[in-house]
């Protein structure tokens, strides 16, 4: 640290940061575009110019950007200098003589950035005169509109997506003036992380397109912070509401985990709450019937004599299973998982558990300087991640540099030093992944190869970890490379997970782990999660949902939570565990296979309607708010299971905590419903929230009263706490003079930094022990004849269940196909990409086009993950595959 | 003593191109011989730091201080680079293409010492598209020297190799700018990077890389061939050497010419030029290319080195002057430059790509008659928003040299236009 | 599709530098050599051989003026706009080149024989007015020069 003087006054400033981060880190307005606390600085748009001195006597000084200007010991500057403010102010009327003056028409308007610091800057009077440029707009596919007259060029979409989420496809073209930033041509973008432009933008060029299908003004919506529950990463969302709709998502800034960017699914997932699938009231036997004979129906099945049998849901809440588990019986209640699946997440959950590693957070993985991917394609499967990975490759090259005393928030100063060297970086996964831009190795394996890779990389590292039998000196070499540049590593870290459903890939991953945190500096370990709840159910403890067929019968009600077991089981299984049971009683939100069997169906609240917790592939518990008042006959789930003695959310965390010690954390995840802040609740609504009296005013001119919240310390109005409130309560981020998320500024202990009031969620899981290394190791991968391995290939579109339901996610889901390498494509006589293959899936014989994925092994065939008649398939599974003639 | 004109002497007048022999007869590679025979690296660039050899590409830096940036050694990162700025696309600037016609191979010794100075590996002549002529010129004596044994490996049996390669580029002025010329030759668009780090330390591909203008480099042969002392004796100036000048616009004998360095500007425009045209009155001049600053009467006797040119308030940039006449409008050529820098803005930054093209609005409706009292004030305003510092790079801050002088000295030209809402020159 | 002599001449000279993204404006004048512009399909060509994306590529023709991302006629006509050039009488050599050639700038004539274009300082300022006719360089312009220029272009 080392002292500064900002107009004469002095502050203390860390030297390693620049002029920008230290002023706003102070809490100065001080205005930017270019510069982005994710992005860093290069100095493009002159936005943040401020006075320099050389010293106390020199009073005239020189403007710098303070982005790009250290904040070296006894610096002095002035932000209130007549030139600086002149100048500032200029800067953005040179922008606005090409800005159109469309606020009122501008989906922008309102959370602008632009708007924020032209207000800031006191730039008020048109003083140019001519016209201005045109641009034509492109489709850019659902999610993002565009809008290129509004650009004013800072590069600050450019640069995200091509610097920072590796995207290819879009781009700066032209010069002067003219800058045009889209695609070479119309299209969909192609990047996972597109969606972020939407807040990177800092005005209306790249605006969300679904928000516009039913647009509301920014300061109207009712916002509720949430949690993404569309893969099991976790990220950290704001949901916006108005008109009983959900309008749309937008980032929710937790250092630790999703920081500043979210993936495309899980900000355009949203829709499915809208759907017209929703079951909205409860039916018995097909019959709607009221919420009250509902309840009533539900009490008088339950409390017969019949035996229950509870069926979980990786994707519903804590509260919903335990309240489920405790109707049930612990004995009768279980995973809604089948028992391969169950079993890798109980392993994983174990490993981490009682092996040295830690699991990371986001921003531990992006800090990484080491990585070896066994078996995931992240990108897909847990897409944030995949983010967090592509900037680990960075860490090590910045030594660099360090060395030629490059400043490390000098953006492309550090991309020109570094080049394209890339800090080691190693996946093993069956096929090509959208990380293998940046990897040193990549190793095309069935998934007992990777394993095998997994097991030899331990043994290299630790000569006590069981070593590969039969193993090839080739891979022994990769292996060697693979452990040296982890063991050199600082912050190693091994990430694997169970999308290629083999237990052998997890355990040498975890082998990896443990021999490198035997061997020096504590390794971290990442595992991927299927769903996002489903590390919260294997905590609470639950069965194979296999197991629940035995036990079922002519006296057994059934009853099943948010799930559709068409999806988990084989037909006649599922069947079978549905059929023979005297009853079945579904609590849902979207009607499925499952839900069509009930008896007695009850309308559940998604994740919007309702409060809960979910915890994390980190072992993360974090705590979601509804963000709508009570919806007709809709509940949340846990009310509808809950106990006479529980009236409130609270009441459910307490029982859970001390019924299930290994959760009892979970309870500290948020402030409880009787928190408040200076005696108020935290309002959902902005203070900017207009119309109130007039929403109903078509119906009544009674202002309706406020709905009450009694499960959480939010209240559903604008009426509240005007303070910040704890991080996990925060509903959205807004500052005085700063509409835009760029507000969170305002909220950080120091820009880019956890939440002044602490990034949100609790840590459920701490590694405790040595861990034991893993022995069972397969034996390498032999091809059959005339059949194939059959393994699941995620898709960040079409796998999931509920972002299905989304509009925008659903046109760009995958189509079905089937994979195949070249040359055994060649060797079952296939000309072309498309040529339809017969498979016998699920029990029938299905035709599906083939797809060539050049690098696939020999002898693996791969088919998309939530191909609906491949439901209930143990995979990786051995099939004959025939050319359709 | 007959005046001595060491890099244009021993151009032929036909407009053909010195051959190599020609080159060797007129004591061409003899400064290379010299340097790789008793010279090291440093006592090259030591012997260019006294010879007071600066930057003839407009900035005027110290060519042996730049030089020594270049980290030297066996653990540098490798490989290094030189790179002959030949881009030359500044208005009214045309010496290089000159310089490169005429005697190639006076460019590729010194181009070859500037690598041997520095420890370079590899040489890159960035040459504009439009130069084909000596783009040809180049090629056939890169192949000449390659053959001569001047370039490829062990150069002059001495354990020093360099490769060369001709680079065309495809058009832009900021291609000329040193860090925007890098990202060209990279196949990457044309904006300057940040600086630090400096080219000398990370350049080309993140490695070490000197840029040097055309006209720098050529004076170098001649410095270490005849030495420090003889090459200061030729100035008449603290600046030391000679200088290619230049002038264009209606004078009688357009040209250039090897003078002294620190020549006067009357003296080049009336002895060497002969003065304006029949009928003609001077009125001002840019003496250094169009991102200078003009000069009017009361400077014609400014000797045209760096410091007396920026004493008088302007730059001595490429030393090759562009003249306005008295029947030539004043707004009409600000208005012609500003719509150049304008158009050639990268487009990186906003004071730039904003302002200048605001600026060139305003000039355009100035000549055509629409020009507004407050004009002028916006004007003015602009050139101090596009002052040294508050652009990325030097493109608009030259822009507003022209401008800002343009409004000093022609100022009741500017206001002619708008009180009589047409050109009085149409 | 790249012919073959365009697919040669753009590897030989990805030999001289260490970068195959390096080689890509070089190689969008190779194309144009052959076919006088570059086309959306030429971009997808040269992208994918120097393995760049599209838009990586189009990113960097569009940024320089010499590379034509639309079709020019036989012979392109591009006049020096800059300063020297103007004060000796640029604007009478454009009015008789548009008139004469019944065509503004960026446009190309019926017959295809010219396209006609602005173009910077050509560095050619002794000798102002100048212009080049497909990097063919002729100085000291006036209409009748212009003519004789322009009939030597077929
Ligand atoms: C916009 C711009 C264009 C430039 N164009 C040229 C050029 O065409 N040729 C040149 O030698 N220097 C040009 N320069 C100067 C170069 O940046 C650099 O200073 C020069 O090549 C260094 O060589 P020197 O030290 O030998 O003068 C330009 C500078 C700017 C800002
Ligand atoms: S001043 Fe700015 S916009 Fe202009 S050329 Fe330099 S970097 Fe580009
Ligand atoms: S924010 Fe500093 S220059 Fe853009």
């Amino acid at each position: 640290m080392g002292t500064i003087y900002i107009d004469g006054k002095p502050y203390e400033a860390d030297p390693q940061n620049n002029l920008l981060h230290v002023c706003l880190s102070l809490g100065f307005d001080l205005p930017y575009f270019c510069w982005h606390p994710a992005l860093n600085s290069v100095g493009a748009c002159r936005q943040c110019a401020i006075k320099q001195f050389k010293g106390e006597q020199d009073k005239k000084g020189k403007l710098v950007m303070a982005c790009m200007t250290p904040a070296s010991p006894d610096t002095r500057i002035s932000l209130l200098d007549p030139d600086a403010v002149a100048f500032r102010a200029g800067i953005i009327e040179g922008m606005m003589l090409s800005h159109p003056h469309d606020c009122p028409v501008c989906d922008e308007g309102g959370e602008c950035h632009l708007q924020d610091m032209t207000v800031m800057t006191g730039h008020d009077y048109r003083r140019a005169e001519f016209q201005k440029r045109t641009f034509r707009n492109q489709d850019l596919g659902p999610f993002l509109n565009h809008e290129m007259n509004r650009c004013i060029q800072c590069y600050r979409c450019v640069r995200f997506y091509r610097q920072y989420a590796g995207g290819k496809d879009l781009n700066a073209f032209s010069i002067n003036n003219t800058v045009y930033f889209g695609r070479n041509e119309d299209g969909v973008l192609e990047n996972e992380f597109a969606g972020n432009l939407v807040e990177v933008c800092p005005t209306g060029v790249f605006t969300d397109r679904t928000l516009k299908q039913h647009y509301t003004r920014k300061w109207d919506l009712r916002m509720a912070p949430s949690v993404c529950g569309h893969c099991g990463v976790g990220c950290n969302v704001t949901l916006g509401e108005r008109y009983s709709l959900l309008r749309r998502v937008v980032n929710r800034f937790n250092s630790e985990v999703n920081g500043y960017f979210l993936c495309d699914r899980g900000r355009f997932a949203y829709e499915f709450v809208n759907s017209p699938n929703r079951i909205r009231t409860p039916q018995l036997d097909g019959e709607a019937i009221s919420g009250e004979a509902a309840e009533w129906e539900f009490q008088n099945l339950t409390s017969s004599r019949d035996r229950l049998i509870g069926i979980g849901s990786p994707r519903a809440s804590l509260e919903a299973n335990f309240a489920l588990r405790q109707l049930v019986g612990a004995d009768r209640f279980f995973a809604g998982v089948e028992s391969k699946e169950w079993t890798l997440i109980t392993t994983m959950i174990d490993i981490l558990k009682r092996g040295p590693a830690r699991s990371p957070a986001l921003n531990e993985i992006e800090h990484s300087d080491a990585v070896l991917i066994l078996g995931e394609d992240v990108t897909n499967s847990a897409p944030r991640m995949a983010l967090s990975l592509r900037q680990s490759v960075r860490q090590q090259p910045m030594e660099i540099a360090k060395k030629l005393q490059v400043p490390l928030w000098m953006d492309d100063a550090v991309r020109e030093v570094v080049q394209d060297q890339r800090g080691p970086f190693f996946i093993s996964a069956p096929f090509a992944t959208r990380l293998d831009d940046i990897a040193a190795i990549t190793y095309r394996a069935a998934p007992d190869d990777a394993a095998r890779l997994g097991f030899a990389v331990a043994h290299e590292i630790d000569a006590n970890a069981p070593p590969v039998p039969g193993l090839h000196e080739k891979m022994r070499a990769m292996a060697r490379v693979i452990a040296d540049a982890l063991k050199k590593a600082k912050r190693p870290l091994v990430v694997s997970g169970p999308s290629c459903r083999s237990l052998a890939v997890v355990e040498s991953a975890a082998n990896v782990a443990k021999a490198l945190c035997g061997f020096s500096q504590p390794a971290m370990l990442g595992l991927l999660t299927p769903e996002c709840n489903s590390f919260g159910l294997a905590l609470l403890g639950a069965h194979a949902l296999d197991e629940a067929v035995a036990l079922t019968g002519k006296d057994a009600t059934v009853i099943v939570l948010e799930n559709d077991l068409y999806r988990r089981l084989p037909l006649e299984k599922a069947d079978a565990l549905l059929g023979s049971a005297a009853r079945v009683i579904v609590l849902e939100h979207l009607s499925n296979t499952t839900s069509a069997r009930a008896s007695l169906l009850l309308p559940a609240a998604t994740i919007a309607e309702s409060d809960g917790t979910l915890v994390s592939n980190e072992g993360r518990a974090q705590r979601y708010f509804s963000v709508f008042p009570h919806q007709a006959e809709v509940r949340e789930s846990w009310r509808w299971l809950r106990k006479p003695q529980w009236s409130s959310l609270d009441d459910v965390l307490s029982d859970l905590a001390k019924e299930v010690p290994q959760l009892a954390a979970v309870v500290n995840a948020a402030p409880s419903s009787k928190f408040r802040v200076d005696g108020a609740k935290v309002p959902r609504e902005p203070h900017r929230a207009s119309g109130r009296t007039a929403m109903t005013a078509n119906l009544t001119v009674v202002e309706p009263k406020p709905p009450v919240d009694p499960d959480s310390a939010l209240s559903y109005t604008m009426e509240g706490a005007p303070l910040q409130p704890p991080g996990a309560l925060q509903p959205f981020f807004w500052s005085p003079g700063w509409n835009s998320i760029q507000s969170v500024n305002k909220f950080q202990s120091e820009i880019g930094a956890s939440l002044r009031t602490g990034d949100p969620g609790v840590r459920l899981i701490k590694p405790s022990g040595k861990g034991e290394y893993f022995t069972q190791i397969p034996s390498h991968f032999v091809r059959r004849e005339r059949e194939w391995l059959v393994i699941p290939i995620e898709h960040i579109f079409g796998t999931e269940e509920l972002s299905q339901h989304a509009p925008a996610i659903a046109t760009l889901a995958f189509k079905p196909y089937l994979a195949l390498n070249a040359s055994d494509a060649g060797s079952l006589g296939l000309a072309n990409e498309g040529e339809e293959l017969e498979i016998e899936l699920g029990g029938a014989k299905h035709r599906l086009p083939a797809k060539i994925l050049p690098d696939l092994p020999a002898g693996v065939a791969g088919i998309p993950n939530g191909l609906d008649f491949a439901f209930g398939e143990v995979f990786p599974t051995w099939r004959r595959i025939e050319r359709v003639s | 003593m007959a005046q001595e004109k060491p890099l244009t002497e021993a151009i032929p007048l036909d407009g053909q191109a010195l051959s190599l022999r020609g080159y060797e007869q007129a004591g061409g590679y003899q400064g290379l011989r010299r340097a790789l025979r008793e010279m090291t690296p440093q006592a090259v660039q030591e012997e260019v730091k006294k010879a007071g050899l600066r930057g003839r590409g407009g900035a005027g830096f110290p060519t042996g201080m730049k030089w020594s940036f270049v980290p030297m050694g066996s653990d540098v990162p490798r490989p290094k680079y030189v790179i002959a700025n030949a881009d030359e696309m500044e208005p009214g600037t045309f010496k290089d293409r000159y310089l490169m016609e005429g005697n190639p191979h006076q460019l590729i010794e010194g181009l070859i010492l500037a690598a041997y100075a520095t420890q370079a590996d590899v040489a890159f002549i960035f040459i504009r598209g439009e130069y084909r002529l000596a783009q040809e010129r180049l090629a056939r004596a890169i192949a000449e020297a390659h053959t001569a044994g001047y370039l490829g490996k062990n150069i002059l049996k001495s354990d020093f190799a360099l490769e060369m390669i001709l680079h065309v580029s495809a058009g832009r002025y900021m291609c000329g700018e040193e860090t925007g010329l890098l990202n060209a030759l990279e196949g990457k668009r044309a904006n300057p990077r940040s600086k630090p780090p400096f080219p000398p330390v990370a350049g080309l591909w993140g490695k070490p890389t000197t840029v040097n203008n055309v006209e720098t480099l050529v004076n170098v042969p001649h410095i270490i061939a005849k030495g420090f002392t003889w090459y200061q004796g030729l100035s008449r100036s603290k600046d030391y050497g000679t200088k290619i000048y230049g002038a264009s616009g209606k004078v009688k004998r357009p040209g250039l010419w090897e003078l002294p360095m620190g020549t006067t500007i009357r003296e080049i425009l009336e002895e060497h030029a002969g003065g304006m045209r029949e009928g003609l009155r001077f009125r001002g001049v840019l003496p250094g290319g169009a991102s200078t600053d003009f000069l009017v009467e009361e400077h014609l006797d400014v000797p045209m080195d760096f410091l007396e040119v920026q004493k008088a308030g302007s730059r001595l940039g490429t030393g090759t002057m562009i003249v306005l006449d008295d029947r030539t409008c004043p707004v009409g050529m600000t208005s012609n430059l500003i719509h150049f820098f304008a158009q050639e803005s990268c487009g990186w930054c906003t004071p730039c790509w904003s302002g200048l093209n605001w600026a060139k609005q305003i000039l355009a409706a100035m000549e055509a008659g629409r020009g507004k009292p407050v004009d002028i004030d916006k004007l003015s305003f602009q050139t101090k928003f596009l002052a040294p510092g508050n652009t990325f790079c030097a493109l608009a801050p030259g822009a507003a040299e022209p401008l800002q002088s343009a409004l000093k000295y022609f100022r009741e030209d500017f206001e002619r236009h708008i009180r009589e809402q047409r050109c009085p020159w149409k | 599709m790249l012919t073959v002599a365009e697919r040669e001449e753009i590897e030989a000279e990805l030999a001289r530098y260490p970068t195959k993204e390096a080689v890509c404006i070089d190689a969008m004048k190779i194309v144009q050599r052959h076919r006088g512009w570059v086309s959306d399909e030429s971009v997808r060509d040269i992208a994918e051989l120097l393995e760049m994306s599209p838009a990586d590529l189009d990113g960097v023709s569009t940024f320089y003026n010499l590379i034509f991302r639309k079709p020019v006629g036989r012979h392109v006509v591009m006049v020096c706009n800059s300063v020297s050039c103007w004060i000796l009488g640029y604007e009478k050599m454009r009015e008789h080149l548009t008139k004469r050639l019944e065509i503004e700038f960026g446009e190309t004539t019926a017959d295809n024989r010219f396209t006609l274009l602005p173009i910077v300082c050509l560095g050619a300022c002794d000798h102002a007015p100048a212009m080049l006719v497909d990097n063919e360089l002729h100085t000291d312009l006036g209409p009748d020069r212009i003519d004789q220029v322009l009939e030597a272009y077929k």
